[in-house]
């Protein structure tokens, strides 16, 4: 090999810059998040709580696909319940706070999904009604 | 040395264009197999087909807006507008041409019937101001213009329907929409929206958007809100079905439809 | 080669701090239209594309118009086109680039632009249009890369590299062909509507593309001692003046279609382009002036390449020549085709387009982005040139 010298030092300034985030935080990922339940007490949802938490996305954008463009607006029954498809009024409707329930680990994943570019959450309402 | 490296290069840029490129081949082929899929399944369908276009297939949802009482209640249209307004959380940018977001608004028949001879218009006509709203076409152009199927025709009721988020804000849409029907937003509509419907999102900037013909309600066994706001002015329906009320209104009264010339076949139908 | 573009003489340096400035500049009106929204520019809901489009538009047909080297030297094997065939192939990498940048900058939601492959839609001309862009210029790049690279080696360029050269001509002709497609397809908008639209703009590309290689073989061969050679120019100059005629032969047609059949729908745009559209009293004529300019320069250009001074290599002439032309087919399709077929709308209402400040921004840092990039590959193909003749 050529140029040994500048090319392994290269490659460890290269390797430690890429691994900054995590050695700058000592190994450590910080507390774990928790997201705050619904206030009702309810334990069950259209699926168990680690698949929603695994992929609740792609739940959303099967769902979004049924509404928008299949029609398929039908309810969703669940163990006896029925549940209507949709973020703003379904998901919504018990986890009322964006801010403590989605945006918890939305932050600590650093993932900024767009929803609420569009859906209206309840604090977003009241804020409105609040301003005018 | 540099030899391999050449070659890793250019087998690498090729797995990377052909990773690419292959879920768009894939997506393409799919969406073939899946319609020959569901085509023997609809058996119903494919044999009315077969005895050509006479006989309509499936729902067409239309409308049919009575000039006559408008002319007499032109209050009627403006409260038709505010609930669409109010129901869709539609911004208000204070008759700002360049902003403005339009679902159903109101113009003057040379504006709305451009094609119709006008050498002479009667005072009712001269003096009432039209609705104008998506046609939801039967061969819609808008539909047909753009390029990630973010507007469809949903097969289901004949609704040309958007699916904002997957509208890449090209606007090809809009320059292929012959009646203006299309609205863009040029900046973040939520700070003009006076009041929001909890029930229905807003939009976000980036994206066009136009009527549904109130899809949303439609699902909640409602009518339009405007069909509800103008008592009577409107008759929404099936005409596909010829005994719904709208097939007998339309059999009854001669009606028109906007730039009937272009071949997109409006489901918006006029009495005057 | 690339290590070419990293040695140069002060003047080289100086003209790419010259552009990297005004790519700056166009970088932060992007930025600033990126997170506000398209409604930064002038643009309407009447006049739904402006600038942007227009701009890609146009250039679409300069990378086509790099055909018109390719297609006399690879299949006519007019061999006076081999200095020079290189450089077509590299404007049209550099128009590419500055096609695709256009298209970005224009979209509301840049983010989402892979939907167009994500979710593929045969029934799109803009589909078309994504596949052919994106295949000239990488057939551009491939054949402008390997041809190059053997003649640095000065050995024949192999053989399997001329299937994708032949390849290359289709689709010059398709890129602006898809592009008449997204106007002329679309009912109701009477002025883009035209059978015709096609063929006009591969007229004009004809023209735009060789008249701006005649200008930048000119200026290299002052800044950087590389001579097109008198017979290659001479022969350009001719493809010019036909393919400028027939634009103008194409746009006299549209005049007769609109006016003798009085059909209003056809005469409207036309009507607003050159004369002024009245409506509700007030007559809208922004881009009266503009029109004119572009054909009086259309029709002074190629008065000025057919006089004999031209042939006997005033270069003075032949330079304004081309410029005259250039800006007269960028008026000509860079503004007044795309602005006036939202004229009127379809309400038959009228709302100009002036775009601001932030917009021009924006347009200029992607202009001096494509000038960017044609200065390197030209001083890659310049630099090579110069080291075979050593």
């Amino acid at each position: 090999m050529y140029n040994k010298k500048t090319i392994i030092p290269g490659l460890i300034i290269f390797v430690l810059f890429v691994t900054f985030p995590v050695w700058f935080n000592g190994l450590d990922a910080g507390p774990v998040p928790k997201p705050e339940m619904p206030q009702g007490g309810q334990k069950e949802c259209v699926l168990p709580a680690d698949e929603m938490r695994a992929s609740h996305m792609q739940l959303l954008n099967e769902w979004r696909d049924d509404v928008l463009r299949d029609g398929g607006r039908d309810v969703v029954t669940v163990a006896g319940k029925e549940y209507r498809k949709g973020l703003q009024m379904a998901c919504m409707e018990c986890h009322t706070s964006q801010e403590k329930f989605c945006d918890t680990c939305h932050i600590y994943a650093s993932v900024k999904p767009y929803c609420w570019d569009c859906h209206i959450t309840p604090e977003a309402a009241t804020k409105k009604k609040e301003t005018r | 040395m540099d030899n391999q490296r050449r070659k890793f290069l250019k087998i690498a840029g090729a797995s990377a264009l052909a990773g690419i490129g292959a879920p768009t081949l894939v997506k393409l082929t799919a969406g073939d197999a899946l319609a020959a899929a569901k085509a023997p399944a609809d058996g119903h369908g494919a044999a009315a087909k077969d005895h050509g276009p006479e006989v309509p297939a499936g729902i067409r949802l239309a409308m049919v807006i009575d000039m006559r009482v408008i002319a007499a209640k032109p209050h009627l249209l403006d409260k038709a507008i505010t609930a669409c307004n109010e129901v869709h959380n539609i911004p208000d940018f204070g008759g700002d041409r360049k902003n403005e977001i339009k679902w159903l608004w109101k113009a003057s028949f040379e504006a709305v019937l451009t094609d119709k001879s006008y050498t002479r218009l009667s005072k009712m006509v001269q003096n009432t101001d039209f609705p104008v709203l998506c046609n939801h076409c039967e061969n819609p152009p808008c539909v047909r213009a753009c390029p990630t199927k973010a507007t469809f025709k949903l097969e289901k009721n004949g609704i040309v329907a958007m699916d904002y988020h997957r509208c890449i804000g090209c606007r090809f849409c809009m320059a292929a929409c012959p009646y203006g029907a299309r609205s863009f937003n040029w900046q973040d509509p939520r700070p003009f929206v006076k009041k929001y419907n909890n029930d229905f999102p807003t939009r976000m900037r980036g994206v066009v958007e136009k009527c549904n013909f109130c899809s949303e309600r439609l699902a909640l066994g409602q009518e339009p809100a405007c069909v509800e706001a103008c008592e009577g002015a409107i008759t929404f329906g099936d005409i596909n079905d010829p005994h719904s009320e709208i097939s007998k209104v339309l059999d009854k009264e001669f009606t028109i439809q906007r730039k009937p010339t272009l071949g997109t076949n409006p489901s918006v139908f006029y009495i005057v | 080669m690339i290590e070419k573009t990293l040695k140069g003489k002060p003047a080289y340096w100086i003209w790419l701090a010259f552009l990297g400035m005004f790519m700056a500049v166009g970088a932060v009106c992007y930025a600033r239209q990126y997170l506000f929204g398209l409604g930064m520019t002038g643009m309407s809901r009447d006049v739904s594309w402006g600038l942007y489009i227009s701009q890609f538009t146009f250039l679409v047909g300069v990378a086509a118009g790099g055909v018109m080297l390719v297609l006399p030297y690879y299949i006519h094997n007019f061999k006076v086109f081999g200095r020079i065939t290189i450089l077509g192939e590299f404007l049209a990498i550099a128009a590419i680039v500055m096609c695709l940048l256009f298209i970005m900058a224009d979209l509301g939601q840049p983010l989402r632009a892979l939907n167009v492959v994500l979710h593929p839609t045969p029934n799109s001309m803009l589909f078309y249009d994504m596949i052919v862009l994106n295949g000239y210029l990488f057939l551009n790049i491939l054949c402008g890369w390997v041809i190059l690279t053997a003649e640095r080696k000065q050995v024949k360029p192999p053989k399997w590299i001329y299937f994708f050269v032949y390849l290359s001509i289709p689709f010059a002709v398709s890129i602006h062909t898809v592009t008449a497609m997204l106007y002329c397809g679309l009912p109701g908008r009477h002025f883009w509507l035209s059978a015709i639209i096609a063929p006009r703009f591969l007229a004009s590309a004809f023209a735009a593309g060789p008249a701006l290689i005649v200008l930048i073989s000119l200026i290299l061969k002052r800044v950087a001692n590389f001579d097109a050679g008198k017979e290659a120019v001479n022969k350009l100059v001719t493809i010019m003046i036909y393919s400028a005629m027939l634009n103008l032969f194409f746009i006299g047609l549209e005049f007769f279609v609109g006016y003798y059949s009085g059909v209003p729908g056809h005469k409207h745009a036309l009507q607003y382009l050159f004369f002024g559209l009245e409506h509700h009293g007030h007559v809208y004529n922004n881009l009266v002036p503009f029109m004119w300019t572009s054909i009086i320069f259309m029709i002074g250009s190629i008065a000025m390449l057919a006089t004999p001074a031209i042939r006997k290599g005033n270069e003075f002439i032949l330079g304004l020549a081309c410029l005259m032309l250039f800006t007269g087919l960028w008026i000509d399709k860079g503004l007044g085709f795309v602005f006036a077929g939202f004229i009127p709308n379809p309400l038959h209402e009228i709302t100009e387009y002036i775009p601001t400040a932030n917009e021009l921004g924006v347009t200029i840092g992607i202009w001096a982005t494509g000038f960017f990039i044609l200065t390197l590959l030209y001083k890659i193909a310049v630099s090579v040139e110069h080291e075979i003749e050593e």
